[in-house]
């Protein structure tokens, strides 16, 4: 009988031959020539860790209790790797396109670079992976307690021992070759070949038991399908929705689980690779699977009852005496345990690290990134503590358990568990309007619905979730019973968990999605990843270019050491066309960079550290907010200051104005007082003239000299009529002149100003003027200065007298009156007034015949409109066919005013 | 999907590579179909005494015929190194 001994022996040189493998690869992959290390084959068994301890020896078991059921867990995959085309090639496109690190770190980046939604994720994914590496202990736990026991029981280490020895030795292997090196694109080619080796061992193990049992124990296919159909596996519990649940568990979980998520995605190399996968995983699946049933039909057939089916693959043989097939199947189904528990150790020490530890250390370091110590130092402890601390949790659970419970359960309690990332994972992938909230809310309502209705009921009564809560629904509410919430009629757990949790997560999922609206960041991510076929080359969110280079570099070398960093800056340098030194920090290099850092510590840490740098890279609202802000700002100055240069130009040219206005009155201060001179001068030369010829002249007769002191006289009262005038007009001008307001009859104004025009001669050869008038129209009561208003009529009345030039003379006097104006109009029937001259009649001095001119200063116009002007009124020269005709108008005053006085 | 700009017609390899894609997305769609639609028929029609056999080679034989089918496709799609989209 095989000795324990020779067990131990035999385990711990496949160990050491994997350590030695791994070694080697690693060394290969170190001096860049990967080769055979990176073929689709090696890709294609890496993925098998897919198929755990729990498939090795699990299905087996699940094929005696359950039938056929445990082929779905296969055909899942088998269906999500058969439409590659569909979503896979998208995955892992998006992870190699963005340096995607894990599950975690996908839904980060989509969503904006959620830190939060990171570590949600990322606590789901230990919580969910725990119970699953316990399973794998337990099994090698197993199976070694089978050896103690077939090799007579003598001296075999507990359960308990055996597990922390595995535990141990794991976290070992997970630290010497999953954190060896942090790559900037997180692949362990020393792992991955290790864990191909071992898929080769478990399935080689798996079909040469299968060929013993068929051919050894039973006598070849057609025998051993008659003992199936003979036998006691039935389908009676595989209902039919049990069936669907595990296809779509199974298939949401080769996607989910980290670890396959790390095997397909991280250390995916090329995506062709995927294309062989595609047949070449469902192949291994389908060998793997090819003879459970046999196995199991000729376990329950030969071997004792009460035997545990889960251990037939090893039993059988033993029962056999087939030592070197039982170590093969022992090796098989610990290859299955190791690899998977190094991977997902790998996967969620990344996760840990990447999304919990570092943002934790980055908040506490208080220090900038630029000045805080190495961080890939920081990072490799936590990646180590974290694979530790994982292992151990593994190994306490297990301890907690106590090793109960039918392995196949705690897998399926894992894989729902994990499938609550899909919704947010396939809206994130294909659909624009999922929001990071609506992820978060739906992972934390998945999560919760997991935990509530199958991984807390799964302890069947502890303190956790006591079994009356279990029985009786929590608080003693009926409807709230963990295995039949609100009533639901579904006698299987499993598929009560699954349509509550994921039926709610998605529908939570889509509704707050569709009722929020994405941050700017997360829409250009969303963008990228649901269109990332059309630009693979991936544009980020704008970065601030206000950063160095050399301040880049010191981060880079900080996270992905000095070479790699040096070396990554002198390609960049060189892609810019630069000779030599450092690249500049143009947009598309710092976002290549934070790419290559985020395939180190992961997207949304990436992005804050350069984000640190560059000055906030993450466009936030906020910043867009204060742009617009300023943006206003700007604009209003700018428009202030137009409005007060349109000011400006308005003042000149006001100013303008006002100087050429002073300049014409200065010229017609000039001109009025050279004109001024010229009319006292003409009388005053006569007056000393005569005076002379009075005083010098004795002979002079009384008639000559009465005649010349007349004129003497005549000339002294023009000279003064002149001056009043002047000084009336100066004074009217200056506006400082008081009109009176009294009331009285037109017509009697308009007689007092005939009598006193024309009660000077005719003058000489003229006929006297002949004037119309209509009394009865001119009979209406006026307010205003009454003496003025007659001063202005008189003026006009003599001004028809002595310059109508018709063979008889006739004015006509027409009054009318609105509600505003009363109009008096002086119309002559002489020739008029020449169109050229129309303009100057009112100006001062000025007299359009010379002939007529004698004893007018020529001012009488000019103090006509002055008044007119002070009375409120106007006086102007009409258009007329015939003649001279003025319009004199003034306000009419108000009725209440007029009746009044 | 079709890009709007592109070409009304392709050549008879650029269309012939679409229907491979075609194809390639509708593998998964009828392997589902052919997993799961018999399984109430079969659950049904299988007593407590376990006609367990015709199940199962219905299910090795469609397995084995899309993992066939899975692999032309994907060497027909490997020799296109331009089958993206």
């Amino acid at each position: 009988m095989l000795s324990f001994n020779i067990l131990i022996l035999v385990a711990t040189l496949y160990v050491c031959f994997l350590f030695a493998v791994a070694f080697m690869a690693d060394r290969r992959a170190r001096r860049g020539r990967l080769g055979w290390l990176r073929s689709p084959v090696v890709y294609t068994l890496s993925l098998s860790i897919y198929t755990t301890a729990w498939t090795f020896y699990g299905a087996v078991g699940s094929a005696v209790r359950n039938g056929l059921e445990f082929l779905a867990i296969y055909l899942g995959p088998t269906l999500v790797f058969v439409g590659w085309w569909w979503f896979l090639r998208k995955l892992v496109r998006i992870g190699r396109t963005h340096r995607i690190t894990s599950i975690a770190d996908l839904l980060s980046s989509r969503y904006g670079k959620s830190a939060f939604l990171a570590v949600i994720v990322t606590m789901l994914a230990v919580f969910a992976s725990t119970p699953y590496i316990a399973l794998q202990l337990q099994s090698v736990a197993l199976s070694f307690s089978v050896f103690a026991e077939a090799s007579g029981g003598e001296g075999g280490p507990s359960l308990n021992t055996t597990a922390l020895w595995v535990a141990a030795g794991l976290a070992l292997f997970t630290i010497l070759f999953g954190t060896r090196t942090l790559d900037s694109n997180e692949q362990h080619h020393g792992v991955v070949t290790a864990i191909a080796v071992e898929a080769v061992v478990k399935l080689v193990a798996l079909l040469t038991v299968g060929a013993f049992v068929v051919w050894g124990v039973a006598s070849g296919p057609a025998d051993i399908l008659e003992r199936i159909a003979a036998a006691d596996i039935s389908v009676k519990s595989a209902s039919g929705s049990r069936w669907v649940t595990l296809m779509v568990l199974s298939a949401a979980a080769i996607v989910c689980l980290p670890r396959m998520f790390q095997v397909t995605v991280v250390e995916n190399s090329d995506e062709r690779h995927l294309a062989t996968a595609s047949w070449a995983f469902p192949l291994y699946l389908f060998l793997m699977s090819l003879f459970v049933l046999p196995i199991a039909v000729m376990g329950l057939a030969e071997m004792p009852a009460g035997s545990n089916p889960d251990l037939y693959v090893l039993t059988l043989p033993i029962f056999h005496d087939q030592e070197a097939l039982a170590m093969l199947a022992f090796l098989g189904g610990f290859s299955s345990a190791t690899s998977m528990v190094i991977v997902a150790a790998i996967a969620l020490a990344t996760m840990v690290s990447n999304h919990v530890v570092m943002p934790v250390w980055l908040y506490f370091s208080h220090t900038s990134v630029k000045l805080s110590g190495d961080v890939r130092n920081v990072l490799m402890v936590s990646r180590r503590i974290s694979i530790a601390a994982i292992l151990a949790l593994g190994y306490g659970y297990f301890r907690f358990t106590g090793g109960s419970g039918a392995l196949a359960s705690i897998g399926l309690i894992a894989f729902t568990g994990v499938a609550q990332v899909l919704p947010a994972l396939l809206g994130g992938l294909f659909w624009r309007g999922a929001t990071r909230r609506g992820a978060v809310a739906s992972l934390l309502a998945g999560a919760f619905l997991w935990a509530y209705t199958l991984f807390l009921p799964s302890f069947e009564g502890s303190w956790l979730m006591p079994l009356s809560v279990i029985e009786h629904g929590a608080f003693g509410l009926d409807y709230l019973r963990p295995r039949a919430l609100f009533g639901a009629a579904e006698s299987d757990p499993l598929v009560h968990a699954l349509i509550w949790s994921l039926g709610v997560n998605a529908l939570i999922f889509v509704t707050v999605s569709l009722l929020t609206f994405p941050a700017p960041l997360e829409r250009t991510q969303g963008l990228q990843f649901v269109n990332v076929f059309q630009h693979s080359s991936g544009r980020g969110a704008p970065a601030s270019m206000a950063v160095a280079s050399d301040d880049l570099l010191i981060l880079a070398q900080r996270i992905v050491g000095s070479e790699t960093a040096v070396a990554l800056f002198r390609a960049a340098a060189r892609e810019q066309g630069k000779s030599g030194g450092m690249p500049d920090p143009t947009r598309e290099f710092v976002e290549r960079l934070e790419r290559e850092l985020a395939g180190t510590v992961g997207a949304a840490t990436a992005h804050a550290m350069v984000g640190q740098l560059t000055g906030g890279a993450t466009v936030s609202v906020e910043d867009l907010l204060a742009v617009a802000e300023e943006t206003a700002q700007i604009m209003e100055h700018s428009v202030q200051l137009e409005a007060q240069s349109r000011e400006l130009s308005r003042t000149a040219r006001e100013l303008q104005r006002a100087n050429e206005k002073l300049t014409a009155l200065s010229i017609q201060k000039d001109s009025f007082l050279s004109q001024i001179s010229h009319e006292l001068r003409t009388p005053m030369t006569s007056i000393r003239s005569f005076a002379e010829i009075l005083r010098e002249s004795d002979d002079l007769s009384p008639e000559q000299a009465k005649r010349y002191s007349s004129i003497i006289l005549e000339e002294s009262i023009r000279l003064t009529r002149l001056l009043d005038e002047i000084l009336d007009l100066s004074v009217l001008e200056s506006k400082q002149v008081v009109m009176k307001t009294e009331s009285g009859n037109l017509s009697a104004i308009i007689d007092r100003a005939i009598l006193a025009a024309t009660v000077a001669a005719t003058p000489d050869g003229k006929r006297p003027l002949l004037i119309e008038r209509d009394q009865s129209a001119e009979d209406m009561s006026i307010v205003c200065d009454l003496d003025r208003l007659a001063q202005v009529f008189i003026n006009l009345i003599s001004n028809a007298r002595k310059y109508c030039d018709a063979e008889e003379p006739a004015l006509r006097i027409k009054a009318s009156r609105d509600k505003t104006m009363t109009v008096v109009d002086f119309i002559d029937n002489g020739t008029g007034i020449a169109e050229q001259h129309r303009d100057i009649v009112f100006e001062k001095f000025s007299r359009l015949t010379d002939a007529s001119a004698a004893g007018s200063a020529g001012l009488g116009l000019a103090i006509s409109r002055e008044i007119m002007r002070n009375l409120g009124g106007s006086i102007e020269l009409l258009r007329s066919s015939s003649g001279v005709a003025f319009r004199v108008a003034f306000p009419t005053a108000q009725p209440s005013a007029a009746n009044s006085l | 999907m079709s890009d709007p700009s592109g070409p009304q017609f392709l050549d008879v390899r650029s269309y012939r590579r679409k229907r491979i894609v075609d194809a390639a997305k509708l593998l998964p769609v009828i392997g589902s179909i052919g997993l799961v639609a018999p399984v109430p028929f079969f659950f049904a029609s299988i007593g407590e005494t376990g006609q367990v056999v015709p199940l199962a080679l219905y299910f090795f034989g469609l397995w084995l015929v899309l993992i066939v089918l899975a692999f032309v496709l994907s060497r027909i799609l490997l020799g296109d190194p331009a089958a993206d989209e």
